[in-house]
């Protein structure tokens, strides 16, 4: 007896609460940058793919669901020729954003991947890549890997040259 | 002498005098190293190996010592963990790490790379200096290797290896104090035919596989499966790497008795022929495409017709064994030359009459004294001539040792051992790959090798005999194990007869090895043909059945013509498009040596199986299953095991084939996968991953195709793809495989000799002087290319020397030829100009030509 008037009052109070559900979808959330849903691979400063086929992503990927081939440029830059996210298996962890060295592949707040067909969730390259640097602007890890002509280096060694 | 040391707290039993490093990596205590290599020995010069070392039971200061300088004592103690060598270790890293680039990320070598396990084990992380790096220019190697120098922490391995180890006088180290390059002073293909083994010397990435890199997975992404080299008869053991159904590298698999670290570059880069754009992949008859039940039929219909079968050299035992049960063994032949079948026959009848024991390439090295008759062993057995290299520096060896320095001590060796060489004598009709390594580098015409042989067995009889064959006499006889090596290289018969008189007059200390051309050229000679392609031809006309052989390459090229012009129906079975499937009215596609489980026998009639690295396709099952399926043997799904027990049946002299390694159900299946394989469900649609719908187990061998099941220490080595250990992950975690390093692998090195000794002295060969006019030929052979398979591999054939005619001078005068002159041989023109070389025999032309051709040459200008 007790029990059901307690029930009954404490809905009584709620119903002049304000309401905690929302009209999605026509009503959006607001998702904090950091959220991780739908992966995206961004561009360094110069518009370049950040991606260079290291392969980190895939290796930490605890579902094993990124596959990326590696090509290289005439000058021995590594890019991916392919990179294939299977979103039907992604788990939105988020290990291949801090695995990768260059910032490529990060994670983002678009959540809505929902599809009828399985198909429609393998994501390719081109399917990934923005135009924009995301989360990290200004970085570009060639700046910093060894095949970089920067000022952190020397001019080669010129091995006919005694001189120290 | 034993020792007792202590290492790490537990006591074990060492040999005295043996270095540190040795002792401790072989009783399972890992020290870190850069510069010490298990082929190379030690040299002092990166200080990585810096553990505390306590004299005895008395010492509690101790020191810091270098363990791959520091002989083992007994009542020694060393702590590999001690905290002042770890920081000295931990400075060493810093140092390289001050120029070594950010570079892991877009570097082949990582995740398999001896520095990288190196660093992560001192802990380093950041570096302290924002000087700038150092860096280096790179430089185009050829198709076999990258070149990254800004990765070399100037170990010196590389030079070491290739210089002192393989006798390449190429590359070097160039520069001076902290500005050293290492490279060859102009870019070009590095020379030397084991350049390869710089990806796996090298303990960085300046060195990696240039086929893997570009056909790159990361190390952890892809299957390893063991196999055996198909490209000669040494038979090397290989790990084929694949991923998403292609060849990605090929890798030296350490076997104690045969190819030990190395491989040579024939081997690293021959199986991307399986890749290669030739294969076959659908029946065809005449030209157009069958299905492949009509395609069996009409196989079927040339059996019921009495079909004759060519075997070949180059597929596996049990391909050869299908196939003569297919026809019938009065139906089944040779796919070479008559005078090649005979030659290879006698060459075992010699092993298993010999007094001799039979060499194993390993045994090489221990040589005391050795005589090659007759081979151009670097291209014919490239293997075995690197470990001939090695015998040259026994007496070396030795008399430093006399002055107390161990032969570990690499650099104070080569001072203290003044430069002695152990005697060996070469004897060939033309300058030698290893005459540098040869005390005795002697010439003689083709035919007269075997009369020196023979010279050099009645010197060892006390008999008289000419002066330079009694001074190699007097050397094989004062050597503890001399070594005598011949082959099938020079197309003739009598320098393995005089090899025979020299092993008979030598005894039992003598080591002898023959070597035939071929990856299973012992294999087929054991399966008893009816003779060779001659033969074929002599017989019956009939539909014939070519298996895995392009004829053209092991035999005249008239008689070829004149076998299959003359067949009713030419079938041939093969992976590749070669001439011989060009001619055959049947083309039936069949696996490569990566689809298909087989077993091979190497020179010393070891047989190995080889496994398949990837699934076959339903187009091209392996040889022996085709064959069996024509034949309807064995059921509809024959497996491998089925074949051998069939064969041991048969032929019971070859039941320990069987044996080379276990059934395919003695265990739960062995993982061709690393644990941390990547990427299986980024293409799943149906909602499961492709491997899991087709089946786990690999039907022919005791391994599985995925990442499940078992890995490591337990799994026999005949399927172990190499050992996987925390923290090493590079080519560096083999020696914790090794019985002793360098020596047999735990668990007993992969194999079974198929010898049985005889007493019955067969019919001794001798070589028939081919009567008419004309020069007569003498066989030029390459490292890079001996036969089809060789020349489909684009990386080979991107090393394939051109086409080569030498003529002496005076021969070339007689004919009216010039240097450069095109000519016609045989009436054919010749893609190869005359080149003159006063170091030919006189009467001779040396001709880059299949084995099996005609021994007369007949030689004329274009008209
Ligand atoms: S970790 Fe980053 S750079 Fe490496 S493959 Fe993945 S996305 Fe590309
Ligand atoms: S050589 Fe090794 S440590 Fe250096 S960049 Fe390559 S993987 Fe990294
Ligand atoms: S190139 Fe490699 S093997 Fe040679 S010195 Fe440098 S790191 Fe050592
Ligand atoms: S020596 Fe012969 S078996 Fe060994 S790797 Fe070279 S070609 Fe292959
Ligand atoms: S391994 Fe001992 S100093 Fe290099």
């Amino acid at each position: 007896m007790i029990g059901i008037l307690s029930s009954l009052m404490r809905i009584g109070r709620m119903l002049g609460a304000k309401t905690q559900t929302r009209a999605y979808p026509e009503e959006k959330p607001v998702l904090p940058p950091r959220y991780r849903a739908r992966i995206i691979l961004t561009r360094d400063p110069d518009g370049q793919e950040r991606c260079v086929a290291c392969n980190l992503c895939a290796a930490v990927c605890p579902v094993d669901c990124i596959d990326v081939v590696k090509a290289e440029t005439e000058d021995g830059h590594w890019y991916p020729e392919t990179f294939r996210i299977n979103f039907a298996r992604c788990i939105f962890c988020g290990f291949c954003e801090e695995a990768c060295p260059t910032s490529a592949i990060q994670l983002t707040p678009d959540f809505e991947l929902a599809d009828y067909a399985r198909s429609s969730l393998i994501y390719d390259k081109e399917h990934l890549t923005i135009a924009g640097e995301g989360k990290h602007p200004g970085y570009r890890y060639w700046d910093i890997a060894g095949k970089a002509k920067t000022e952190a280096e020397a001019p080669p060694v010129d091995v006919r040259d005694l001189l120290p | 002498m034993t020792a007792r040391v202590e290492l790490n707290g537990r006591w074990f039993d060492a040999t005295e005098g043996r270095d540190l490093l040795s002792t401790c990596l072989e009783n399972g205590v890992d020290v870190p190293h850069f510069c010490w290599h298990g082929a190379l020995g030690s040299v002092g010069a990166c200080r990585l190996c810096a553990v505390r070392v306590y004299s005895g039971p008395d010492d509690t200061m101790g020191r810091i010592e270098m363990s791959c300088m520091t002989p083992v004592r007994d009542g020694m103690r060393v702590e590999v963990e001690d905290a002042e060598a770890g920081r000295f270790r931990a400075h060493v890293i810093e140092w390289l790490m001050l120029n070594h680039p950010h570079d892991c990320a877009v570097c082949e070598e990582g995740g398999a790379c001896h520095l990288q396990d190196m660093t992560v084990a001192t802990g380093h992380r950041n570096r302290r200096s924002d000087a700038p790096k150092r860096t280096h220019a790179r430089q185009d190697l050829g198709p076999f290797l990258t070149h990254e120098m800004n990765r070399c922490i100037a170990c010196y391995r590389c030079v070491r290896f290739y210089r002192d180890y393989a006798g390449g006088t190429d590359f070097n180290v160039f520069g001076a104090h902290d500005r050293v390059w290492f490279g060859r002073a102009e870019a070009g293909a590095l020379d030397s035919p084991f350049a390869g083994n710089l990806a796996e010397i090298c303990p960085t990435g300046v060195f990696d596989d240039k086929q893997w890199s570009q056909h790159y997975a990361r190390p952890w992404d892809m299957t390893e499966t063991p196999a055996i080299c198909t490209h000669c008869s040494v038979g090397c053991n290989i790990t084929l790497h694949e991923r998403a159904g292609t060849l990605r590298k090929v890798q030296n698999r350490y076997h104690g008795a045969i190819n030990g670290f190395f491989l040579c570059d024939r081997g690293r880069f021959g199986p991307w022929f399986v890749d290669a754009p030739g294969r076959i992949t659908a029946p065809r008859q005449n030209g157009t495409a069958i299905a492949p039940d009509a395609a069996i039929a009409l196989a079927r219909q040339a059996v019921a017709d009495g079909a004759i079968g060519i075997g070949s050299p180059r597929a596996s035992l049990e391909a050869n064994f299908a196939l003569r049960e297919l026809v019938g063994p009065d139906r089944f032949f040779a796919g070479v030359s008559d005078a090649e079948a005979a030659q290879v026959a006698r060459m075992l009848a010699i092993l298993q009459t010999t007094p001799a024991s039979l060499a194993t390439i390993k045994d090489f090295e221990s040589a005391d004294a050795a005589l090659i008759l007759g081979e151009d062993l670097t291209a014919t057995a490239p293997r075995a001539a690197l470990a001939l290299r090695q015998a040259a520096r026994g007496a070396e060896k030795a008399l430093a040792g006399e002055k107390g320095v161990p032969d570990w001590l690499d650099q104070a060796v080569r001072v203290a051992g003044e430069g002695r060489r152990s005697p060996i004598a070469i004897v060939t009709p033309l300058p030698d790959a290893l005459d540098d390594a040869a005390t005795h580098p002697l010439r003689r015409a083709p035919d007269q090798v075997a009369t020196f042989g023979f010279a050099i067995a009645a010197a060892l009889r006390g008999e008289p005999s000419d002066p330079e064959a009694q001074a190699v006499a007097q050397a094989l006889a004062a050597a503890h194990a001399p070594l005598l090596v011949s082959g099938i290289g020079l197309s003739r018969a009598e320098p393995a007869e005089a090899l025979a008189s020299i092993a008979a007059a030598l005894g039992a200390k003598a080591r002898i090895a023959l070597f035939p051309a071929e990856a299973n050229s012992f294999g087929l000679a054991l399966l008893s043909p009816k003779g060779g392609l001659e033969s074929a031809l002599a017989a019956n006309p009939a539909p014939l059945i070519v298996l895995e052989n392009d004829l053209y390459h092991r035999a005249d090229s008239a008689t070829v013509n004149a076998l299959l012009s003359r067949a009713p129906l030419t079938i041939a079975l093969d992976c590749l498009d070669t001439a011989t499937t060009a001619r055959a009215a049947l083309v039936l596609p069949v696996a490569s040596m990566a689809e298909a489980t087989g077993t091979y026998i190497n020179n010393e009639t070891r047989a190995q199986r080889s496994l398949a690295a990837r699934r076959p396709t339903d187009a091209a099952p392996a040889a022996w299953r085709v064959l069996a399926q024509i034949g309807g043997l064995l059921g509809d799904a024959p497996r491998l095991d089925d074949v051998l027990a069939a064969l041991a049946a048969r032929s019971p002299a070859l039941a320990g084939a069987a044996l080379a390694a276990p059934p395919a159900t003695a265990l739960p299946a062995v993982a061709r996968a690393p644990e941390s394989y990547s990427g299986r469900t980024a293409h799943d649609l149906a909602g499961r991953v492709p491997q899991g719908t087709l089946p786990h187990q690999d039907p022919d061998s005791g391994m599985g195709w995925s990442m499940e099941g078992l890995r490591g220490a337990g799994v026999p080595p005949a399927l172990s793809t190499g050992p996987h250990r925390p923290g090493m992950h590079s080519v560096s975690a083999a020696y914790a495989a090794q019985t002793t390093i360098g020596g047999p692998l735990k668990g007993g090195d992969p194999g079974v000799l198929l010898l049985v000794k005889s007493e019955t002295q067969g019919q001794a060969l001798t070589d028939p002087t081919p009567n008419g006019d004309g020069l007569r030929w003498l066989p030029l052979h390459s490292p890079f290319a001996a036969t089809e398979t060789d020349l489909a591999s684009p990386p080979l054939a991107a090393r394939a020397p051109a086409q080569h005619l030498l003529l002496h001078p005076d021969d070339a005068t007689r004919l009216g030829l010039t240097a450069g002159a095109q000519t016609l041989v045989d009436g054919q023109p010749c893609a190869a100009p005359v080149t003159l070389d006063a170091a030919m025999p006189r009467g001779w032309v040396g001709l880059t030509a299949p084995r099996g051709r005609s021994p007369l040459v007949t030689l004329g200008a274009v008209p």
